[in-house]
């Protein structure tokens, strides 16, 4: 590595392009290896994965399309689509909505304030994981959970959430509400980065509360929004913890996730020409909804002409 | 005027309030059930204060499965994704904010594309890959990759690298440094927030990291916190107490953590956002 150093000579202040160039690469050689073998291999290599039938046991044999055209008799392939879709679409304005009602909020009230509230709400999105789920199972539970034990002692009947085809994935949403503490922080570093003059103008223009929310707060926070639905959407999108530990798909394969399918394709039934064949289809997604959020994104995110 | 901003004012922390006791009210149920003796779980109406609290359950859940030794196992993989991301990251980092080559723009861009990559789309063929190496069941396919840096974290070590200025690098530079010099005594000092960032995204990423180590450690000897967990939950369904306080110890590292580090917590996810 020493063969990158600058010559010790004093005075100079410039180097030799060639040797720029040289360090440049050699410092980042880490991640161009890593690049290529954990990223743009594996994701050449699934493509062509994907057109085999493949136990990992006997040499991949070529199917062509055969993989991509069974998706399309596969009731449970167009089950987990149909699942991740719908939930996507419960969480993802839920979470942008709910975390920038958290984000106003907390912006009204003293720094010292602030910093209570936002300890509280962030908490548990930094505990995400299997304990986060296990807990929520327990006051999921149909008859001694904490939810509807309290409900029971007002005199209602609480549903069997997770063991009931009808509420589990229901469920599974209310659990995830419990980490929008995060998205509500991201709101609120954007709400505190909009310049007072701007509220002041708008005020001197005889603009209430609401017309200054509307006029102001909105467009200005469009940048912030714009991320956290990007973010949001792949995150939502490749859900797979939550219903591998609450529910394993169940019951009736109601909250069966994409990448649940996905991951039971291939490291269950260790049919990695399909399971490659599905990642794909999910990358395809992924991206095109991207795009389209992205495309979307000159129409309604306002940014200033400045640098920040 | 005033009696309607302060009833706005009374309004705003009641829902501050109402929605915080909501946030807290599964944590707190986590550890009143773990101190509850079993007679006490099932018990409606819900009580709240376990009477007398029992404290063997923590011993008793913790020995049930070697939670010890899930924790040891997760500490190592945690700390050597740690060290790796910190020592990749740092020169990556440093490269691309500092270094003029034909291409480091176009590598940039490609770089910001991959931390749009999900997971799930390359787990299947890194699994082959990970296969033909022989790594299934060590901790290799989970801690080799980040000692060749991570998209996200070089980003945002790039961008605070970005805000140092310049004037340091060359007096050392006179001073006849060399580029891993600089980084290591000048560059990785001043971007200790920075550090700090990468490290606490890091220790709680992997921490709580479930579907990496449930592709990869099937021995139950290698388990991590999770998958112990997991597995304790499939096999001990019915004893609530025991599962509370097993999932309490192994979030409790976290816990710590955010409590310690909660400035560099905010400060990261308001800097770029990361996913949880």
């Amino acid at each position: 590595m020493h063969t990158a150093a600058s010559t010790p000579r004093p005075r100079r202040r410039w180097l030799p392009v060639r040797r720029e160039t040289l360090t440049f690469y050699l410092l980042i050689s880490p991640w161009l290896i890593g690049l290529l073998s954990f990223t743009l291999i594996p994701i050449v290599a699934s493509l062509g994965f994907s057109f085999t039938r493949w136990d990992m046991l006997s040499p991949p044999e070529p199917i062509g399309l055969r993989n991509y055209a069974r998706m399309l008799d596969d009731r449970l392939f167009w089950q987990s689509l149909s699942v991740t879709v719908h939930y996507t679409l419960m969480y993802v304005p839920s979470e942008l909505i709910g975390g920038l009602l958290l984000a106003l909020l907390m912006n009204q009230v003293s720094t010292r304030g602030i910093r209570i509230f936002r300890t509280i709400y962030y908490m548990p999105s930094v505990l995400s994981g299997v304990a986060f789920v296990v807990v929520w199972m327990w006051l999921f539970h149909p008859e001694a959970g904490l939810i509807n034990a309290t409900l029971a002692m007002v005199g209602i009947r609480g549903p069997r959430w997770l063991v009931d085809p009808n509420t589990a994935l229901t469920a599974l949403w209310i659990m995830s509400l419990w980490g929008l503490g995060r998205t509500a922080v991201i709101y609120l570093a954007g709400l505190r980065g909009i310049p007072r003059e701007l509220y002041e103008a708008a005020a001197i223009d005889g603009a209430g509360t609401w017309q200054s929310f509307l006029r102001v707060t909105l467009p200005m926070l469009t940048p912030t929004i714009f991320f956290n639905l990007v973010l949001s959407v792949i995150a939502t999108f490749q859900t797979f913890t939550s219903a591998f530990v609450a529910t394993n798909g169940g019951p009736l394969d109601s909250t069966l996730f994409f990448v649940l399918y996905l991951y039971r394709k291939a490291f269950q039934e260790f049919q990695m020409g399909y399971a490659s064949a599905l990642a794909w289809v999910l990358f395809v997604i992924i991206l095109a909804l991207t795009l389209v959020i992205v495309r979307s994104g000159r129409w309604w995110v306002y940014y200033e002409g400045e640098d920040r | 005027m005033s009696g309607q901003e302060r009833w706005r004012r009374w309004l705003v922390l009641a829902l501050l309030w109402g929605v915080a006791i909501l946030f807290l009210i599964p944590l707190l149920w986590m550890l009143s059930s773990s101190l509850k003796p079993t007679y006490q779980i099932f018990e409606t109406p819900p009580r709240w204060i376990p009477n007398p609290p029992r404290w063997e359950n923590y011993s008793e859940a913790l020995t049930t499965l070697p939670f010890a030794l899930y924790i040891r196992n997760t500490a190592v993989i945690t700390l050597l994704t740690i060290v790796g991301h910190l020592l990749s990251c740092t020169l990556i980092a440093y490269a691309f904010a500092r270094l003029r080559a034909p291409g480091r723009d176009a590598l940039f861009v490609v770089m910001l594309a991959t931390m749009m990559l999900p997971y799930p789309v390359t787990m299947t063929p890194l699994y082959v890959i990970f296969n033909r190496l022989g790594w299934i069941n060590t901790i290799l396919p989970l801690t080799a990759p980040a000692f060749f840096g991570s998209a996200f974290y070089i980003f945002l070590m790039r961008q605070f690298f970005m805000t140092i200025p310049r004037d340091f690098e060359d007096a050392a530079r006179i001073d006849g440094a060399n580029t891993l010099q600089i980084i290591g005594r000048i560059m990785a000092p001043m971007a200790m927030p920075a550090l700090a960032t990468v490290t606490i995204f890091t220790f709680q990423a992997t921490w709580n990291d479930f579907l990496a180590p449930l592709i990869y450690l099937q021995r139950p000897e290698l388990y991590t916190v999770t998958l112990g967990l997991q597995f304790f939950r499939s096999t001990y369904t019915t004893n609530w107490a025991y599962l509370m306080a097993a999932s309490l110890v192994t979030t409790l590292p976290v816990i710590v953590v955010f409590f310690a580090a909660q400035r560099y917590f905010i400060e990261g996810i308001t800097l770029t956002g990361v996913k949880g």
